[in-house]
């Protein structure tokens, strides 16, 4: 006993090249000849590509040229439906689509050429609207039954909540890297989550056995999901050029690009109806969940799942059904972005709370105390509530901490005679950390630990830091496991030839599920004495999930939150600031107490992004504002100091009892702000984002 | 193409390139400078942030022509401030990529602002853009690294 | 980035008369500041001029001149300088203020009030107070100089009262000794670093209690940066009461025209800039 590592502020892995600029990332890498590649992409939304012209000014010989028939395997993505193809073969489905691939040495010359390539179309009819496009998917999650209980119930509640199209603005663009080697291999270096989907999706494209590819991961510049599936398409758009040209080849895009055409948070529409008691106990919530994905299935079926069982929160309810579908339409494909369709949902959820809260006849916070999960009671899976939690105390603590019932009263007295009205607002909720049922039991993760001669020790796992802190929080489980120095704990970069296949770094896994891993892995290299092990996850006991139905341990845990928007309106000019926030969280265990609290921040900070500020303007089903000066992400003005408080129940089978918070604190902020601001106006917006035009729209019409 | 020269931390240097060339890319194509980056090529995001005869800029908005004989200071050019320790102490730095650029507008206010207050601090940085930290951890830096230089 | 940079060219002058000679050589070459608009174009591919000159080492052009009655501000003077100048502080806040809103620090830093001008985007930050100042702005060519009323500049959307061979050279500013009421205010996409959706600026004197010398001047709401004259007709020569306000904001209303644009709606700027002008006024009570 006596060596503690994990739960203190060690120094972040990398933090040295950060700070020094010397950290390397994809587009700081250049090797010998090679060439600069660039994406032809459609131009209209539907339509059939009747010609491609290239036309004058550039010596076309020069140029290396990628169309669909130069495929040498499957011109279509590897993911969870083979459907999107890597370039379009004929037809385009959305604006935006690839169609052919430009390679040469010189950058100028290839941005001139790429103007040059006129494509033809015979446009076709196109759909935009979620009512009339085909569906990719539809879940049902029932439990009880739905339909018995209108007849005695007090008040039925109905509600419509949207949520529009985000985009994960990581500040560094996609790029990748690729280069054949003598023997036909393709190596690819490149920005990305999960370098194992890239080595997959790489190994159908060119139909080549798994030693021949080899995909390493670059120090990454942000990610939130938009660079989980999004790599294996720019990835396999490099290395075609690669090989064709036989150089190395590199694709960066710039923001314009990025922003366009590469995937963006679900747009979302729920519909609640839900029967509730005179005393304000839930008797059933029927709920109804439709997200846009886009052109192509990519991640959809799995982000709605997400959404789906998030649908009726933190909430016990013994009669729940909710309808779920997602919808194709013509847009560039949506993916995945942190919370990955929890906070469509829960907005819903959250704000519909309060609309019955208010029509009962109680406050938000009592409302939500006679319904929030207790201990032993069950989800809309039916799944039991393990932990000793008590939502209604955490749930306090955090309203205690905002000062929340003296700021109810003030405002209210202040907001009479002031242009400016304060509001306060708090949203409860919980997140399930780990892949769904039994997903991470099918993933099959893999760690393995070496052990060197110099005293050393090496983590291999295919989990990428993309600044949340993976390099650090492994290395310092492992380090405490094995009564050694953090400091001499290395966390190779993930190189699939390197490192075994630990799952994608993605739902909010890395800590509870991978940390859990190291750890094991840590204790055998200690007891066995050896130089290297390797440990594979085991399912814990207990979590049995059917598939079919929807029904069991969804997740092996939740985390939960109570988070509180403090807020002011001018309503002179609609315009909505931050003022005060704070969030209160049960995680298990805090890991690292700077990199934790990190997370939290971050996510808030984009939270207040998604309530208030972050608008995508769709134009013919492309992104209008796809400039970073017309898509607002907040500056260090817009957000307030952000106060964030960790509640611990250790979980068995968290590494050293952590459970994910990485997507966590995205579900939070929108709904406690627009709870805040019907605090202030007296205006309930159910509409994501809420910009001052609607503020004073809303308040002209009332 | 012309001969262009610049002091680049502290050294003379020139290179052979076109008048309109981005310095941004000046500096990492043919300076080899990687520490500045490229977040939006809008003058938006800070990323490309660089000290030039003492005023902090956006490289991606600059052409060589009006860098020529300048002096400029990039990430490459700090060592040891007390601000780097700060970033990492405090948890400043997520990902990384806007950090170098953040470095740079935090060191100049701090020549303009010793002891910036909370407000000075925000706005200071307001054109630097970071997608993962949410501010807090970046205005704690700030205002320790203050501490240290005073 | 977009733009295939050898087919660019762009040098340096060190002085106006050979930024003039290039301007009149009909060889197509095109003035550039400190190129926080001319690049963002140019990134993107869509800089229309292949021939730039850079201005920024003409030293007049850097230099704000006080004089007994006027202020003189050269066309590359940046905000930064702007907002640093103790005397402009003082005296035309209004257009310190501007300054501050204008990007963030690395774009004051290089951004001018020439280049704000001749952009002639109706969102310019300083032009609602450069309206409101009496602002008068120095052209120079090769044919000699050419003053004008900064009113009457812009004459229609990015259309201005200037030759293909004139460099925009000074910008004077009347000094004043009234005490005046001043109020300029900017509502963007966000706190900072935002392009206006509608900004208003104002200054007037109360003499026993009449409004007088009122300048009203708004940006974002028409195809140009707007001195209201109707509005302040209206008010000049009156006390403030709920009804002239009422009055007031219904003929601002009405000399502006609002579009509905990737950043904001029509109504929602009409409504506003009327919000901003019952603001002012009711500070005049």
């Amino acid at each position: 006993m006596g060596h503690r590592v994990v739960g203190t502020a060690v120094p972040r892995k990398e933090a040295r090249a950060k700070v020094t600029g010397l950290a390397e990332y994809v587009d700081d890498i250049c090797l010998p000849g090679m060439l600069h590649g660039a994406t032809v992409r459609s131009t209209i939304p539907h339509g059939r590509i009747r010609q491609i012209r290239f036309g004058d000014g550039v010596p076309w010989d020069e140029f290396t040229i990628v169309t669909a028939r130069d495929i040498p395997g499957k011109n279509v993505v590897s993911l969870i439906v083979e459907d999107q193809p890597y370039l379009a073969d004929g037809v385009v489905h959305h604006s935006q689509e690839p169609i052919l691939l430009l390679a040469h040495r010189d950058k100028d010359l290839l941005a001139k050429a790429r103007q040059l390539v006129h494509v033809e179309y015979e446009p076709l009819p196109a759909v935009f609207d979620v009512e009339k496009g085909s569906h990719f998917k539809t879940f049902l999650i029932e439990k009880g039954n739905v339909d018995n209980v209108w007849s005695e119930a007090a008040f039925i509640v109905e509600g419509e909540y949207s949520t529009g199209a985000q985009e994960q603005l990581y500040i560094e663009p996609n790029g990748m890297l690729a280069s054949v080697d003598a023997d036909g291999g393709i190596t690819v270096r490149g920005s990305m989550q999960c370098p194992f989907y890239v080595h997959k999706a790489l190994m159908s494209l060119f139909a080549l056995p798994i030693e021949k590819i080899r995909v390493i991961q670059q120090e990454t510049g942000g990610a939130f999901g938009g660079k989980e599936e999004y790599p294996s398409m720019i990835a396999g758009h490099a290395a075609l050029l690669a090989w064709k040209s036989g150089k190395p080849v590199k694709i960066i895009y710039d923001r314009e690009e990025d922003m366009a055409a590469t995937t963006k948070r679900h747009p979302s529409r729920t519909r609640h109806r839900t029967a509730v008691s005179r005393d304000g106990r839930l008797l059933g919530m029927d709920i109804e969940f439709v997200i846009d994905g886009g052109a192509y299935a990519t991640l959809s079926s799995v982000v709605l799942s997400r959404g789906t069982i998030h649908a009726a929160g933190p909430y016990r309810c013994d009669n729940i059904r909710v309808r779920s579908t997602a919808v194709a339409t013509n847009t560039p494909p949506h993916g995945a972005f942190r919370g990955f369709g929890a906070p469509q949902s829960l907005f819903a959820l959250e704000r519909h709370m309060n609309k019955m809260a208010r029509t009962v006849g109680l406050t938000p916070d009592e409302f939500r105390r006679r319904n929030l999960l207790r201990q032993g009671d069950t989800t809309a899976t039916g799944q039991e509530i393990k932990d000793a939690i008590d939502l209604p105390a955490l749930q306090e603590r955090a309203l205690t901490l905002a000062g929340y019932r003296e700021k109810i009263e003030r405002f209210e007295r202040l907001n009479r005679t002031s242009t400016r009205k304060k509001g306060i607002g708090f949203a409860t909720f919980l997140h399930g950390a780990g892949f769904t049922g039994s997903g991470e039991r099918n993933l099959q993760s893999v760690v393995e630990l070496e052990a060197t001669p110099e005293g050393r020790v090496r983590i291999l796992t295919s989990m990428t830091e993309m600044g949340q802190g993976t390099n650090t929080i492994l290395a310092q489980i492992a380090a405490e496991t094995l009564g050694i120095d953090y400091d001499c704990i290395d966390v190779p970069r993930p190189d699939t030839s390197r490192v075994p296949n630990s799952g994608p770094t993605v739902a909010s896994r890395t800590a509870m599920v991978i940390g859990n891993l190291v750890h094991k892995a840590a204790l055998a290299l200690k007891q066995d004495g050896g130089t290297r092990v390797k440990v594979q996850y085991q399912e814990p006991p207990g979590i049995y999930w059917d598939d079919e139905k929807y029904r069991g341990e969804a997740y092996g845990a939740y985390s939960f939150a109570t988070y509180v928007a403090e807020v002011t309106v001018d309503t002179l000019t609609g315009e909505i600031g931050v003022d005060d926030f704070v969030a209160v969280q049960e995680v298990g265990r805090v890991l690292h107490p700077v990199l934790a609290a990190g997370q939290i921040e971050g996510g808030v900070a984009q939270g207040i992004g998604y309530a208030l500020y972050e608008k995508v303007i769709w134009r013919d089903g492309v992104m209008a504002n796809n400039q970073l000066t017309n898509y607002i992400i907040p500056t260090s003005v817009d957000v307030p100091p952000i106060r964030v408080f960790f509640e611990e129940i250790p979980y068995a089978h968290g590494a050293m009892g952590a459970k994910g918070i990485g997507e966590l604190p995205m579900d939070g902020p929108a709904p406690a702000i627009l709870n805040a601001v019907e605090n202030a106006l007296g205006i309930p917006f159910d509409r994501l984002p809420l910009l001052p035009e609607d503020v004073l729209a809303a308040r002209s019409a009332a | 193409m012309r001969r262009f020269s610049f002091t680049v931390n502290g050294k003379q240097t020139a290179v052979e390139t076109y008048p309109m060339k981005r310095l941004l890319d000046v500096l990492r194509e043919d300076l080899g400078l990687h520490g500045t980056k490229e977040g939006c090529g809008e003058g938006e995001c800070g990323a490309c942030s660089v000290i030039l005869d003492g005023d902090l800029v956006n490289s991606c908005l600059i052409p060589a022509i009006a860098a020529e004989n300048a002096t400029i200071c990039t990430i490459e050019g700090v060592s040891n401030h007390p601000i780097q320790d700060a970033f990492i102490e405090v948890g400043g730095a997520q990902c990384g990529i806007c950090t170098p650029g953040m470095i740079l507008a935090s060191i100049h206010l701090l020549s303009r602002e010793p002891h910036p207050t909370v407000e000075q601090i925000r706005e200071g940085l307001a054109g630097n853009l970071c997608r993962c930290t949410g501010y807090t951890k970046i205005v704690a830096a700030v205002e320790k690294a203050a501490q240290s230089l005073s | 980035m977009r733009s295939c940079v050898p087919d660019y060219d762009a040098v340096s002058t060190q002085d106006i008369s050979a930024a003039l000679d290039l301007l009149a050589s009909g060889e197509g070459w095109r003035p550039i500041a400190g190129g926080t608009d001319l690049m963002v174009l140019f990134n993107a591919g869509k800089m229309p001029y292949s021939r730039l000159f850079s201005i920024c080492s003409i030293p007049i052009l850097r230099s704000i001149e006080m004089l007994p009655n006027e202020v003189i501000i050269g066309a590359a003077v940046t905000y930064t300088q702007i907002r640093r100048h103790e005397l402009i502080q003082a005296e035309f806040p209004l257009l310190a203020t501007a300054a501050s809103w204008t990007g963030g620090i690395a774009n004051q830093n290089r951004g001018t009030l020439g280049g704000n001008i001749v952009n002639a985007s109706p969102a310019a930050d300083s032009s609602p107070a450069l309206l409101v100042y009496d602002a008068e702005l120095t052209l120079l060519s090769k044919r000699g100089e050419r003053r004008i009323p900064y009113r009457n500049f812009h004459i229609g959307y990015k259309q201005m009262q200037i030759l293909p061979d004139e460099l925009l050279y000074q910008i004077r500013l009347p000094r004043h000794s009234a005490k005046l009421v001043q109020y300029s205010r900017k509502v963007g996409t966000r706190r900072a670093q935002a392009i206006s959706k509608v900004s208003l600026a104002a200054a007037s004197r109360l003499e026993r209690a009449a409004i007088q010398d009122i300048r009203i001047a708004a940006g974002s709401v028409a195809p140009i940066p707007l001195r209201c004259y109707r509005t302040e007709q209206l008010l000049t020569g009156q006390s403030m009461t709920s009804d002239l306000i009422e009055r007031a904001r219904e003929t601002i209303r009405s000399e502006i025209s609002p579009l509905s644009d990737i950043r904001s709606a029509e109504d929602y700027r009409s409504l506003v800039t009327a919000n901003l002008l019952q603001e002012y006024l009711e500070s005049l009570r």
